[in-house]
């Protein structure tokens, strides 16, 4: 996994509560056996005009001008800002393959939804929460071309003179900055695991099938 | 030795709490992961490039659900039409295969939604921990299983590790008390609960559903009720053993047998949260103040009462509210103030891990009576749960009474839920859907979904709009 210490990047807004993962990537994309290839599918019932299928590229679907992404100071944005409960709905990883792909490494919000949460630490896409006035506050400035610097060590976004402190589970923490491999970590308590496992069989033999 | 009273959950948390980090996580094992065509493949090939097995074979069992075609089983493989799709399916097969998981394919009459094929089979046990790369893994809750979705790193993790590392989520208790009015079903409670808490008001928390009218629901009805829990937030949600939970297992495919079996019976009624255990938070809900339920916007949380109304944005002091609904509404095409009685419906799906069990299909079967899709339908589709809830509805004549009704009759599958399978809705088109997300688009790109119970769906099949169940009169008009 990419590792995460330290993103300066421009922000774009996302103006809406309860974006759900039906959103971020919608089910006609999720046929695909691969964990690549959906930035371009990100948002794409509100990104474009047209309905898209899987294949179809950006320069052949009708552009949806209106929307926030898609206006020119946005372009080129690697910080998301979003509302409560981001994420919501499936479990669907594909939606912070798309994030990631389309060139988020970070989503501030509120509040996020706990799947989607969890999912991003798993690709090196940090979500962060602050407090709605703060994210408030960023909504009514970003049109000025909004920069914003994150350190994850220092848990701190800085945004001019302004520095705002955030908490984070520390574990979580640690694994982004690394990028360490949760499996190989997991694996290094095999032991522990096997000599569980032995004591639920006997408790619980009616759960082993083998 | 003190034993503080422990909820259902921290039971059932600290039964396979394999060990706690230094960082305040926790190991949490895995008794039985459930896998699907969709969120599997990556997680298989991450295995195989690590040149990982599998930690414990007998602990996966597969199905396809969410391609798969419902109008034409009989040909398998060959009846998916959409190559990405064929390529998903077949990549599931070759992955059980190469794995040695035991899968119900795609002809296998066992085949369904994972949600209903777990529990069918007596796969989904009390007391267990359930994973899946599905969101409505919650629904094997129903049976004190801590079940939860997961996404796909965490279906590789539990491929090659047997384990979650997790925090412990905090306890929620929704009590029920009172029971459900006639023609109010589990379908309907869920949708006044998520109203009542919100998308997010049980984000971080594990829902115990408790109370005198959760005792008196059957487990397909706690299982419908659990299926939607993460549309409140909560990634699990549970329900305590009782007789109801052993009468159902017992004699199922995979359930114990004999000697095992009443050890583990034994076990298992101890599956219930201690007089004077701790709730973080709760809510107390009367059954009998609830009536069959409409979601009329985007989101699980607008719901509204059969016999009330759109509600206005200009009544919300709620900022962010206020413009959630004029979204919703402006997407719905619904006027603030407008009877929900009043909303017209073009197409129905009777399907979904929410409701496509046999009690379902009765229900629904029972709305009919000798009347036909109203005329303003174009499509009404049936779509059970499993193959074995298909082949016991058309032993219990209930498949002829929806094909006489001019409803279509369907194989089973994910189906119109989500629409990643040809059965979707067209732009602009209300469906009455008894499945659990009214997103946009989620049935199809610009289709408007209503969420309802299996009842409204198919009243609201035969009379064109919906109807309050409970008033036998709307009958008489027929198709208005």
């Amino acid at each position: 996994m990419d590792a995460f210490t330290t993103l300066d990047g421009l922000v774009a807004p996302l103006d809406r509560a309860n974006v759900d993962t039906d959103q971020i990537i919608p089910k006609q994309y999720l046929k695909s056996i691969k964990r690549t290839g959906f930035g371009d599918y990100l948002f794409d019932a509100w990104r474009f005009l047209d309905q898209g299928t899987m294949g179809m590229t950006p320069n052949e679907r009708q552009i949806n001008r209106e929307f926030s992404l898609n206006l020119p100071e946005y372009q080129g944005a690697s910080i998301l800002i979003a509302r409560d409960n981001f994420g919501c709905g499936s479990s669907r990883e594909h939606a912070v393959w798309a994030l990631k792909e389309f060139g988020f490494r970070a989503v501030l919000a509120p509040s996020f939804a706990d799947i989607f949460f969890g999912n991003c630490f798993k690709n090196g896409v940090l979500p962060i929460t602050l407090p709605a006035e703060v994210i408030d506050d960023l909504f009514k400035r970003v049109a000025t071309g909004l920069t914003l610097s994150i350190d994850l060590r220092a848990q701190t976004v800085t945004d001019g003179e302004h520095v705002h402190g955030f908490e984070i589970d520390p574990a979580l923490k640690e694994k982004m900055l690394t990028g360490m491999d949760d499996i190989d970590l997991t694996l290094a308590e095999a032991e522990l695991i096997r000599s569980f496992e032995a004591g639920h069989r006997q408790r619980q033999p009616w759960l082993f099938r083998d | 030795m003190s034993s503080k009273p422990k909820t259902l959950y921290d039971k059932v948390w600290e039964a396979h709490e394999v060990g706690r980090r230094s960082d305040g996580n926790s190991l949490l094992y895995i008794d039985l992961q459930l896998l699907h065509e969709v969120t599997s493949p990556q997680a298989f090939e991450g295995l195989q490039l690590a040149g990982r097995p599998l930690w414990r074979v007998d602990a996966n069992l597969a199905t396809p659900d969410h391609n798969v075609p419902t109008s034409v089983r009989a040909l398998g493989f060959d009846g998916i039409t959409d190559e990405v799709a064929l390529e998903q399916v077949v990549t599931l097969d070759k992955n059980c295969k190469a794995f040695g998981v035991q899968q119900f394919e795609i002809l296998d009459p066992r085949q369904g939604i994972v949600h209903v094929v777990g529990p069918e089979q007596g796969a989904t046990m009390p007391g267990m921990t359930v994973v899946c790369g599905d969101s409505h893994t919650s629904t094997h809750g129903a049976f004190a299983a801590l079940a939860q979705g997961i996404g796909t790193s965490e279906v590789e993790h539990v491929m090659a590790t047997q384990c979650l590392v997790q925090n412990k989520a905090k306890n929620f208790a929704v009590n029920v008390t009172g029971a459900l009015s006639e023609g109010v079903t589990a379908k309907d409670l869920v949708l006044a609960i998520i109203g009542r808490l919100g998308t997010a008001g049980a984000t971080g928390h594990t829902i115990e559903y408790r109370g005198e009218a959760i005792r008196q629901l059957s487990m397909e009805g706690r299982m419908t009720l659990c299926n939607m829990s993460i549309e409140a937030g909560a990634r699990a949600g549970l329900v305590a053993v009782d007789d109801t939970t052993i009468n159902y297992i017992h004699g199922r495919p995979f359930a114990p047998k004999g000697e095992l079996w009443n050890q583990a019976e034994d076990y298992w009624r101890t599956l219930v949260s201690d007089e004077g255990a701790v709730f973080d938070a709760s809510i107390t809900i009367d059954a009998s103040t609830i009536a069959p339920q409409v979601s009329w916007g985007t989101s699980p949380e607008m719901v509204a009462g059969i016999d009330d109304v759109v509600p206005d944005p200009k009544d919300m002091n709620d900022g962010v509210q206020a413009e959630s609904t004029e979204l919703a509404l402006t997407y719905m095409d619904l006027q603030p103030g407008q009877k929900i009685t009043d909303i017209a419906v073009s197409r129905i799906f009777i399907g979904s891990c929410t409701n496509a069990r046999i009690e379902d299909l009765r229900a629904a079967a029972a709305q009919i009576r000798g009347g036909k899709v109203a005329a303003n339908v174009s499509e009404a589709l049936v779509v059970p749960g499993s193959g074995l809830v298909k082949a016991q509805a058309e032993a219990e004549g209930l498949a002829q009474q929806f094909i006489d009704a001019g409803f279509q009759w369907r194989s089973a599958g994910c189906s119109m839920c989500l629409g990643m399978n040809p059965d979707q809705l067209g732009e602009g088109e209300h469906c009455a859907s008894t499945s659990n997300r009214n997103f946009e688009g989620r049935q199809g790109y610009g289709g408007r979904t209503h969420l309802v119970s299996p009842a409204m769906a198919a009243a609201a099949a035969i009379n064109g709009h919906f109807v309050d169940i409970r008033n036998a009169q709307h009958q008489q008009g027929g198709a208005g």
